[in-house]
C-alpha cells in the first residue's frame, strides 16, 4: 500500500528553483535511498517534505496516507508520523533534551488519540530506547545538541526517531560527518525500526551508507528531477562511475 | 504659572496636606528629613528628556498627572495578597499605599536574628538600625528626594550578625485603588556580619484610575553578610512605577538581585550599588516583559570602589508589540579598585518589528588591572530552532514557549524559591498568550 505519493513537485529555495517534478511513490515497509551529486536537490526534497518554512512548493502534489501532505505546517506533519533526522541538528541552549522529547511524544501521542504518558513510564521507556544508541544519561539532560560532537548529534537524531516511531522516516544525510563507528550505531538504530508499517527515505551523497542501510530502491536526483532508478546495484554503479554520465543524460531528457 | 512650575506646586500642596496632617507626629530628625527631600526635590523638580539618565524615558505622564497621596487601602488588598503567598516563609510583611498592614502581614513568630516588620514602628521606636536611612548618596536623584519628602512607612529588615535565615521574608506591596493615588513605601534592609538571608517583594496594582508608586530600597550589608532579593513588579497595566534601590556592600559580603518586570506602564528601575569593601561581590540580574505600548528602562551602576571586588550582571528583556525598553549598565572601576572582575550581558528577544531597545554599557574604568567585559545581544526567536522544534511535532505556540522559556530560565532559575518562579513563569506565559492573541487579531 502506497503511504507517499510525490506527483511533479517542483520547490523554490530563495527564488531559485530546486525542484522541477520529482515523481516517487513509497509504500509502507519500503526503504528508498535518494543519491545525487552536491546541489542536485537531494536535501531541498527532504525539507520540503518535513515543511520547512525556507521552501516554496510552486507545483505538484504530495500525499501521505491519503492527506494533502503539503497543506499541513510542519508541526502537524511530525504528528501524522512523518519524521526528518536533520542534516544539521540545530543546538537549542536552555531546552532539556528529555523534557523536549517528552512534550513531542505526548504532542504525537494526543493526535493518534493515546494517553500522555507521565514522567515515570517516560524515563523507562526512554532509556530503553537510548541504550541501543549508546545514547547515555548524560545526553539526555544536557541541552539539546548543544555542546554535542557530530556523532552525538546524529546519533540524538536517531534517538528521537526511535522514540517518536513515526510512519515515514527521512534521513537527511545522517552519514556526513560520521566515522565508521558511529556510522554503524547510527545505521543499526536505523535498522532496528525496519519494518512492515515504517518507510524510510534515505538521502545521501555517498553509497558507503547503503552498505549498512540496504535499500530496497535507490533513485539518482540531478537538477531537480529523479533521472534513474533502480534496485540496490544502482548505487555501487554510482560508486564505480560517479554522477557525471547521468547529469549528462539528465541534461538530454 | 509654568507648567513646571505647576507640576512641582502639586507636589508641594500634597507634601504640605501630608506634613501638617498625618506625618505630624513624625520624631522631629524624621521631620527635618522630610523637608530636607522635599527641598531637594524643588531644586531637581522632575527630570526631562534632556538628561542623559533620562534621555529614553519621559516622565512628563507623572509629572502632568496631579497624584493625590493615597489615604485609603485597596479595598481587594486581602485578595491580591493571598493570591501572591508563599509558603514557608519567615515573615510577611504587606505594605498597601505605602503603610505597613499589620492585619495581612505575618510577624509574629521571627526566626532567632530576624526583625521584620514596618518601618514607621522602627522610626519611632529609634531602632539602631534605623541610623542608615537615608544614608547612602540620594541627592542627585530626584525620584529618591521625592520618596524621602513623603517618607513615612514601609518594611524594615533586620539580620542580626552571624544569623542564617533559612525560610525567606515576603513583603508584599499593593498599591492604587479609586481615583488617581500616589505611595512612596520606603524599606530599608540591614544585614548583619556573617548573616544569610533572601528576601522576596513583590508589587501588584489594585484597580483603578491610575497610580504612581515611587519605592525605594535602601540596603546595607555587613561584612561577610550574603543576602538575595527577588523583587517581582506585577503591577496593572496603567501603574506608573518609579524604584529606586541602593546598595551599600562591606568587605567579603554578597548581593544577588533577581528582578523580574511583568506589569506597568512605564516602569523604570534604578539600582546603585557600591563594593565599598574588598573582596565583595554582586550580581545583578533581570528578566522582563514588555508588551502593548508600554516601557521598561533599567539603570543599573556598580560602583567598584575597592580592589578585588566581582560584580556580574545578566540582563534579559522579551520585547513585543510598540513596546520600549531601555538597559544602561553603569560600571565604574575606581582607581585603586584593581584586580576587579565585571561582567556585563545584556540581551534582548523582539518578537515584534515595532518593538524598540535602546541599549547603552557606560564602562568607567580608572584602574589599570581590571578585567571587564560587556556585551549586548539583540535578536529574534531563533528560526531554526522553531523549526526544529515544530519537527518534531509540537505546535508553534508550545515550541515559541519552550524557546522563550528557555530564554527567560537563565534568570528565573536564580530565584531559589520554587511557589515564586512558578507564579513568575505561570504570569510570564499568561502574558506572552494575551500577546500572541493581539497578534493574531
Amino acid at each position: 500500500m502506497s503511504l507517499l505519493e510525490v506527483r511533479n513537485l517542483q520547490v523554490k529555495a530563495e527564488d531559485k528553483q530546486i525542484l522541477r517534478g520529482i515523481n516517487l511513490t513509497v509504500n509502507t515497509g519500503e526503504v528508498h535511498a535518494i543519491m545525487g551529486p552536491n546541489g542536485s536537490g537531494k536535501s531541498t526534497f527532504a525539507r520540503a517534505l518535513a515543511g520547512h518554512p525556507g521552501y516554496q512548493v510552486t507545483g505538484g502534489e504530495v500525499t501521505y496516507d491519503g492527506k494533502d501532505l503539503l497543506d499541513m505546517p510542519a508541526d502537524e506533519r511530525a504528528r501524522e508520523g512523518v519524521f526528518m533526522a536533520f542534516q544539521y541538528p540545530v543546538e537549542i541552549p536552555g531546552v532539556n533534551n528529555a523534557y523536549f522529547l517528552k512534550a513531542a511524544l505526548n504532542a504525537r501521542r494526543k493526535q493518534q488519540g493515546l494517553e500522555e504518558m507521565d514522567a515515570m513510564d517516560f524515563m523507562a521507556f526512554m532509556k530503553a530506547k537510548a541504550s541501543g544508541l549508546q545514547v547515555d544519561q548524560a545526553m539526555l539532560q544536557r541541552s539539546v545538541n548543544e555542546g554535542f560532537s557530530g556523532g552525538e548529534k546524529k546519533r540524538n537524531e536517531i534517538f528521537h526517531m526511535a522514540v517518536l516511531e513515526p510512519r515515514l522516516a527521512i534521513l537527511d544525510e545522517t552519514d556526513s560527518g560520521l566515522d565508521i563507528d558511529a556510522l554503524k550505531i547510527v545505521s543499526s538504530g536505523v535498522n532496528a525500526m525496519r519494518g512492515p508499517d515504517r518507510s524510510f527515505i534515505v538521502v545521501t551523497h555517498y553509497q558507503r551508507l547503503l552498505n549498512y542501510i540496504v535499500p530496497d530502491f535507490v533513485h539518482v536526483l540531478s537538477e531537480g528531477r529523479l533521472v534513474k532508478s533502480g534496485g540496490r546495484e544502482l548505487a555501487l554503479e554510482l560508486e564505480e562511475k560517479g554522477y557525471g554520465w547521468l547529469e549528462a543524460a539528465g541534461a538530454k531528457a | 504659572m509654568s507648567p513646571v512650575a505647576e507640576r512641582l506646586d502639586t507636589i508641594s500642596t500634597e507634601h504640605a496636606r501630608f506634613v501638617q496632617g498625618r506625618g505630624a507626629n513624625a520624631p522631629a530628625w524624621l521631620r527635618d528629613l522630610r523637608q530636607r527631600g522635599a527641598a531637594r526635590f524643588a531644586e531637581l523638580g522632575f527630570p526631562t528628556v534632556r538628561q542623559e539618565e533620562w534621555r529614553f524615558t519621559n516622565v512628563a505622564p507623572i509629572a502632568d498627572t496631579v497624584f493625590r497621596l493615597a489615604e485609603a487601602a485597596p479595598t481587594n488588598a486581602a485578595e491580591l495578597a493571598s493570591r501572591v503567598a508563599i509558603p514557608d516563609i519567615a515573615a510577611r510583611i504587606v505594605i498597601l499605599n505605602g503603610r505597613f498592614a499589620p492585619e495581612l502581614s505575618s510577624i509574629d513568630n521571627l526566626p532567632a536574628g530576624l526583625v521584620a516588620g514596618s518601618l514607621a514602628r522602627a522610626l519611632a521606636d529609634t531602632a539602631p538600625e534605623a541610623t542608615y536611612l537615608a544614608q547612602q548618596a540620594w541627592e542627585h536623584a530626584p525620584f529618591i528626594a521625592l520618596n524621602t519628602a513623603f517618607l513615612e512607612d514601609g518594611a524594615f529588615i533586620t539580620i542580626a550578625a552571624n544569623a542564617v535565615i533559612d525560610a525567606p521574608v515576603h513583603v508584599v506591596f499593593i498599591n492604587g485603588g479609586a481615583g488617581k493615588t500616589m505611595a512612596h513605601p520606603r524599606t530599608l534592609i540591614v544585614a548583619g556580619a556573617n548573616s544569610r538571608a533572601r528576601i522576596a517583594q513583590s508589587f501588584l496594582g489594585s484597580a483603578g484610575e491610575s497610580h504612581f508608586t515611587n519605592v525605594v530600597t535602601e540596603v546595607s550589608m555587613g561584612e561577610n553578610a550574603m543576602l538575595d532579593v527577588y523583587t517581582d513588579q506585577r503591577e496593572i497595566d496603567s501603574a506608573y512605577h518609579i524604584a529606586s534601590t541602593n546598595v551599600h556592600l562591606q568587605r567579603g559580603s554578597t548581593f544577588k538581585s533577581r528582578a523580574v518586570t511583568l506589569g506597568g506602564k512605564l516602569l523604570r528601575n534604578d539600582i546603585v550599588a557600591v563594593l565599598a569593601g574588598e573582596g565583595a561581590h554582586c550580581a545583578l540580574d533581570g528578566c522582563y516583559l514588555v508588551d502593548g505600548d508600554r516601557l521598561v528602562d533599567n539603570h543599573t551602576t556598580i560602583d567598584h570602589a575597592t580592589p578585588h571586588c566581582t560584580s556580574h550582571e545578566l540582563y534579559k528583556g522579551i520585547l513585543d508589540g510598540r513596546s520600549r525598553a531601555v538597559f544602561n549598565g553603569r560600571i565604574i572601576v575606581r582607581e585603586d579598585a584593581q584586580k576587579t572582575d565585571a561582567k556585563q550581558t545584556n540581551r534582548a528577544l523582539l518578537l515584534s518589528d515595532d518593538a524598540q531597545i535602546n541599549s547603552n554599557p557606560q564602562l568607567e574604568i580608572f584602574a589599570d588591572d581590571v578585567k571587564c567585559t560587556h556585551g549586548a545581544a539583540i535578536g529574534q526567536l531563533n528560526e531554526d530552532a522553531l523549526f526544529y522544534l515544530r519537527a518534531r511535532g509540537l505546535t508553534e505556540r508550545d515550541a515559541r514557549d519552550m524557546l522563550i522559556h528557555a530564554y527567560a530560565g537563565e534568570v528565573l532559575e536564580g530565584i531559589t524559591i520554587d511557589s515564586l518562579r512558578l507564579q513568575l513563569e505561570r504570569e510570564l506565559f499568561t502574558q506572552l498568550d494575551r500577546d500572541l492573541a493581539d497578534h493574531k487579531a
